[in-house]
């Protein structure tokens, strides 16, 4: 029998699922403001969110590494909040992921809220609803495709995160190795079997929870394109 | 007595809306004008979803904006009712539920109008249970209109809610609006570019042109007023009277109708004595004589009339308008030959040949 350590498998689990819930909370009011507002920031603030998409993720990691140093732009507020670093820590993980993953939350967000449009809004407001009001009852509901892609999107590209954790989270058991770094370690050790089994499993995850989706996607009942 | 007062001033990059107008806050009003000519603008105002920086609106004593004071309801806590021009509802939700939606957010206290009373009078009991998606377009409207209406406003706004639909739809959704007003008593402000909707609803009318407001007042009034002919088509020129049925003539297959200034004759109309109903004398349909003729005319409407005021002389043009007093305001169109050869001037008796009354 393999001596397979399933450690990794569920810290990466962990680390995708804290990072969706971030994203959602900090996605949603970007994806908002990118859909409704005529500021000229506008097209910067697009820029910035889609940066993620092109860098190398280890340059994305580079810097980032230095902003959570004790010292950095991040780290160093942080340390004077929490008392703790934020480097080679799982919260630094979740962090770093939050940027890596945005654009793939906020781009799916942003089109459904745009195809929701202004007019459904404004039909709500002169029924009486305040503006949070209609947000979580007809916006939301109206953008649940693009929420949903926005969570699996968001979701399957934490699991599959390499360069940016190498770079900031560096290799610690129950901490920040997570399931791509395994499968590295184990090919670098030539242990090929545990490499298979783990990559196998992460292949076979994926592919259920992308089918899952689509199917129950196909069953909603709202259309707004 | 109830009023609207509404003082806008808003400026858009193409685009400057300026008004100012103070009408009677019941029955249709209708805001009539070309497309692109603020109707729209002018509604959203109303309703608070633009706001200007320099205006006021008061409804009866309800003040909803006076930027003067800094006062500014916001559109959720304003008693409006709004009917976009596309019905807008929910795609999630079933009509039942968009019916609701509004109702749910009103003050217990302030529900005046309830569910069954809207089903019934909208016709849309068996669409309930449906989502709108499955819905016709004209069933939309109707559900929009329910929906509106179920948060009891003391004002129903209706942006050409019948401008998306065809003929067969619309024909079938105007009675349903003219029931508001009788049913619910809320005071409706009607935008709309179609001639023939404003004549067959509205009380009131405000004319728009270019952002601004050039005439408004009771529709008979505002429709007669011979400087703004040129707002209305040339073929839609024209008297507007209300009458009441007052006799069916069988043997010549007849109906008298009976107005502030004396009868006419039309054909048949398959209505109550005493029914009350709108008619229009298009300018083009009246002729002007002199004296009594001397001879028997066809013409079976044949008025006493006094010249009020003759239009706008135009060289290159061989018509010209004449307001008449027939007891209420008449429009004639005749040439300009005609009008030498009569030697037409205001305060003269003429008689008014009236050929044909059109009925709606």
């Amino acid at each position: 029998m393999l001596d397979l350590d399933l450690g990794p498998l569920w810290l990466t689990l962990q680390l995708a699922g804290a990072t969706v819930i971030v994203l959602l909370l900090v996605g949603t009011p970007i994806a908002w403001w990118l859909a409704f507002t005529s500021s000229r920031l506008r097209t910067i603030v697009e820029a910035i969110v889609a940066l993620p998409i092109v860098l190398p993720p280890t340059v994305l990691g580079f810097y980032l590494l230095i902003a959570f140093g004790p010292h950095g732009l991040i780290g160093g507020p942080w340390k004077d909040l929490t008392g703790s670093a934020l480097s080679f820590t799982f919260t630094g993980l979740v962090l770093a992921s939050t940027f890596y993953s945005l654009p793939f939350v906020v781009q799916p967000l942003h089109g459904a809220f745009e195809a929701v449009g202004k007019k459904p809004l404004e039909a709500a407001w002169t029924l009486g609803a305040s503006k949070l009001d209609t947000f979580f009852t007809v916006a939301s509901p109206m953008a649940i495709r693009g929420y949903l892609t926005a969570i699996v999107l968001g979701f399957a590209h934490t699991l599959g995160e390499f360069g940016v954790v190498l770079m900031v989270g560096g290799n610690i058991p129950g901490q920040t190795k997570v399931l791509s770094i395994a499968i590295y370690d184990h090919v670098e050790t030539l242990e090929y079997a545990q490499a298979h089994m783990l990559s196998a499993g992460l292949l076979l995850f994926s592919f259920i929870v992308l089918l899952a989706v689509y199917s129950a996607n196909r069953r909603l009942p709202i259309h707004v394109t | 007595m109830n009023q609207l007062t509404a003082n806008f001033e808003v400026t858009f990059p193409t685009f400057h809306l300026q008004v100012n107008f103070a009408v009677p806050a019941e029955g249709i009003i209708a805001v009539f004008g070309p497309s692109g000519c603020g109707k729209s603008t002018l509604l959203r105002c109303l309703a608070g979803l633009e706001r200007s920086s320099l205006g006021s609106m008061v409804l009866n004593s309800h003040i909803w904006q006076d930027e003067s004071q800094g006062i500014f309801v916001p559109l959720s806590q304003r008693s409006i009712g709004y009917v976009f021009q596309e019905p807008r509802l929910f795609p999630h939700l079933k009509v039942l539920a968009n019916l609701q939606y509004g109702w749910e957010r009103t003050p217990k206290s302030a529900r005046r109008i309830t569910l069954d009373q809207v089903v019934h009078v909208l016709d849309i009991e068996r669409l309930l249970d449906r989502l709108p998606q499955s819905l016709s377009g004209g069933e939309q409207q109707r559900i929009a209109i329910g929906r509106a209406l179920l948060t009891s406003p003391q004002l129903l706004l209706m942006d050409e809610p019948l401008s998306s639909l065809d003929f067969q739809r619309k024909r079938e959704i105007l009675p349903f609006i003219r029931r508001l007003d009788s049913e619910f008593h809320i005071p409706i402000i009607y935008v709309s570019h179609d001639l023939h909707e404003i004549i067959e609803l509205a009380k009131t009318v405000v004319l728009l042109k270019g952002g601004t407001v050039v005439g408004s007042g009771p529709i008979e009034k505002v429709f007669s007023q011979l400087d703004l002919r040129h707002l209305i088509p040339e073929n839609h020129l024209g008297a507007l009277v209300d009458t009441t049925v007052a006799e069916q003539d069988q043997e010549f297959g007849l109906t008298k109708l009976a107005f502030s200034g004396g009868h006419l004759h039309v054909p048949h109309q398959p209505r109550q004595i005493g029914e009350r109903l709108r008619v229009q004398i298009l300018a083009k349909d009246v002729s002007i004589i002199s004296s009594p003729p001397a001879f028997q005319t066809s013409v079976l409407n044949l008025l006493e009339a006094t010249v009020v005021e003759i239009g706008e002389v135009n060289t290159e043009h061989p018509f010209v308008d004449i307001k008449l007093d027939i007891g209420c305001p008449l429009l004639a169109t005749i040439t300009r030959k005609s009008l030498a050869a009569l030697k037409l001037h205001p305060g003269q008796h003429v008689h008014a040949q009236i050929k044909a009354v059109a009925l709606r």
